[in-house]
């Protein structure tokens, strides 16, 4: 039988902290048995060589936020058979989204001298506002394992097992005992997707949403619970202006308490 | 890398690799002289001190840590210093330790990933380590491992290897018992032999004579190698404490770059990171830390910028050895933080990331929220000196071959680790040859 040609890889990167895409090489375990799988054919971070697209699968972390990045993920899109987004930046538009809720300009003087050197658009959006993305995976930073899981899944012609429900679960099933009932912790657990495996909680302190909203978030019963136990809407509203600001279910729920 | 030609003149190449983020290199000759070099960062802006204000104080090192996949944990500690300074909050005895011991993870992950990933390879003329694997196996394989224990070390008191979520302001959310860091005391004492095996491998690379009059800023501390305290010194006289820091840097905007140049105010370009740490701490380090540095021929003061793998190698065995000694005096803490009132106040901070000083500067209102921040990386403050080190090369070398100068040129930049995402990311490497007329 003829031997079957390696699947392509491609990372790109957009505006990011380098995170997510560093997890495939924190693979320390996986990372050998990932390259005898897949061709790594186009990873910066890692590789000098390129190889040309079009890709099988392509990772994307970052978000959209210059006009030149803007036309870049289109060209990334057209080389790539299977886009995946990586990370909270990708999903959702990041930290740097918390623009979106100002004016850009206003940012610009503050950290740079010479604002007019400065090409950025007024909003950090996600890949998906740009192009058809066939994969998310969310988490400030992803989580390897379910990296991992969505190439092994590709790989091998199956949907991904990468849960939906809430960061709740994680830590009924690990036996973390609730510590927004017990230490009154501001938590965002109860509307946060699963996926890092509950770590916050496990470390005595509220979660503080890395993963994004789960399936069906109930933050407004979450709020009126923090309301009714002293917490300010200006602390509401800064609790979910997070990794994940810009993401809808979060996005709505801070506004509503922004005065 | 795509190289493209034109005119036999000009050579293009449309990023750098193995860099932490996005940068590019611009060099423009003119006959045999180099007239123009520009190390460009097109890393988006992501306007960090900008969305800082406004931020409780308590939220700050959770968002710094997102400045850097990479490095978080030097973020977090910048950070954390700077607040409790201006709190005067004292955070001592196994928090000190401790903050120590997860700084030393940090150092090892970072250190594995660039001499063996990021750098080694351009020595022995690899695109990359997966390649560099079929010709060296076990080399890589104890590459791996080596990376993973200080993984496993930031796992096991941050919770995850990036952006580990146990810092908090005045200590750690939660810190181990004695019996949750005994396992991994023993995964520290292959991590120690196989850094002095890195040592031994690192020193045998090939080096290109290359030295520059540097200036060497970094830490001092009397009592040991610096991570997290001490005063900033250089070679060239400078002696200052860390809050006097704006008083003897400043930082420019330069057009080409989304990241700010930091510079002395009196003297111009400086050198940060192992090597600076190196040269102005050689007492500091551990007896079998100096032993190794002696051993693969090191002088305690090394000019060399490509010899600062060997000296990443150095710093590696440093941190798993004093991993170990912290693991072997550490008694848990009665409390994992240490309990402060906040007040309107200005709190500087500066803490050695892997790839050199981390300077963080707050302003807090009297609600302890943030009114203004300033954070200078590493990689910033080096800029000046990497553009520096490449004219240099490139007068020296300017009869090599196109590609090959390419390359080493790619490699200049590499010496310095730099994380550009840091300092704002994608390497872009165009060298101009105009004919004299």
């Amino acid at each position: 039988m003829a031997q079957k040609r390696k699947p392509k890889l491609a990372v790109w990167k957009f505006a990011s902290c380098d995170g997510c895409q560093l997890s495939l090489l924190d693979c320390e375990d996986e990372l050998l048995a990932v390259v005898g799988a897949i061709e790594i054919a186009n990873f910066p971070e890692a590789s000098r060589a390129v190889i040309n697209g079009p890709y099988d699968v392509s990772l994307v972390e970052g978000s959209i936020t210059t006009p030149h990045d803007a036309e870049r993920i289109h060209k990334v899109r057209r080389a790539s058979k299977f886009l995946v987004t990586i990370g909270a930046c990708a999903t959702a538009g990041g930290i740097q989204a918390l623009r979106n809720f100002t004016e850009v300009q206003r940012y610009v003087p503050i950290v740079y001298a010479s604002p007019q050197y400065i090409q950025t658009l007024n909003k950090s959006t996600p890949i998906a506002d740009h192009v058809f993305v066939d994969f998310q995976l969310r988490g400030c930073p992803i989580n390897k394992h379910q990296l991992v899981e969505v190439l092994s899944a590709h790989l091998n012609g199956r949907k991904p097992n990468t849960p939906t429900y809430g960061v709740c679960i994680e830590c009924k099933r690990r036996g973390t005992v609730c510590i927004m009932a017990a230490q009154g912790a501001i938590c965002l657990g109860p509307v946060t997707q699963a996926g890092c495996g509950a770590i916050c909680p496990s470390f005595s302190r509220g979660c503080y949403g890395c993963f994004g909203p789960k399936e069906t978030p109930n933050t407004d019963a979450l709020s009126r619970w923090w309301s009714d136990h002293g917490v300010k809407d200006r602390d509401i509203m800064r609790t979910y202006r997070g990794f994940n600001a810009y993401a809808e279910a979060f996005r709505r729920e801070s506004e509503a308490h922004e005065k | 890398m795509k190289v493209a030609k034109t005119r036999g003149k000009k050579l293009e190449v449309d990023f750098l690799a193995r860099v932490e983020g996005e940068g590019g290199l611009f060099i423009k000759l003119q006959g045999g002289t180099v007239a123009e070099v520009r190390f460009n960062i097109f890393e988006p802006p992501r306007f960090f001190e900008a969305f800082l204000r406004g931020r409780h104080h308590t939220e700050v090192p959770d968002i710094v840590a997102r400045i850097c996949g990479i490095c978080p944990i030097a973020y977090q500690m910048s950070s954390v210093h700077a607040i409790e300074a201006a709190f005067d909050v004292k955070v001592g005895g196994q928090l000190r330790a401790l903050r120590r011991l997860f700084y030393c993870g940090e150092w090892i992950e970072s250190h594995a990933l660039h001499i063996y990933m990021l750098h080694a390879p351009d020595f022995l003329g690899y695109q990359d380590v997966i390649e560099m694997a079929k010709d060296h196996a076990a080399v890589v394989e104890r590459a791996l491992k080596l990376k993973k224990t200080g993984n496993e070390l930031v796992s096991l008191l941050g919770g995850r290897e990036i952006h580990p979520v146990s810092v908090r302001v005045g200590g750690f959310y939660k810190v181990p018992t004695r019996q949750e860091l005994a396992p991994l005391a023993e995964k520290l004492k292959w991590a120690r032999d196989a850094a002095l095996e890195t040592v031994q491998w690192t020193a045998d690379l090939p080096f290109p004579e290359f030295e520059q009059d540097y200036e060497f800023v970094a830490l001092h501390h009397p009592e040991e190698y610096p991570f997290n305290e001490g005063r900033l010194i250089s070679n060239k006289g400078l002696n200052i404490a860390v809050r006097e820091y704006d008083h003897h840097f400043i930082e420019e905007h330069v057009e080409h770059s989304n990241a700010l140049h930091s510079q002395l105010k009196v003297r111009g370009a400086y050198f940060v990171g192992p090597l600076a740490r190196y040269n102005l701490n050689y007492e500091q380090l551990s007896p079998l830390a100096q032993d190794a540095a002696r051993a693969a021929g090191l002088p305690a003061v090394c000019r060399n910028p490509f010899q600062s793998i060997v000296v990443r190698a150095i710093e590696t065995l440093y941190a798993c050895d004093e991993a170990l000694r912290i693991i072997d005096d550490y008694e848990a803490p009665d409390r994992p933080f240490v309990e402060f009132e906040p007040r309107a106040a200005t709190g500087f901070g500066c803490t050695e990331a892997p790839r050199g000083i981390l300077y963080h500067r707050y302003d807090i209102d009297e609600a302890g929220l943030i009114s203004d921040a300033k954070i200078v990386p590493p990689t910033s403050q080096n800029q000046k000196t990497i553009e520096a080190d490449l004219r240099q090369f490139v007068t020296k070398n300017i009869h090599l071959p196109k590609d090959k100068l390419t390359w080493q040129c790619e490699q200049v930049v590499r010496n310095y680790d730099p994380c550009i995402s840091c300092a704002t990311h994608f390497l872009k490497l165009t060298i101009v040859q105009e004919m004299p007329k």
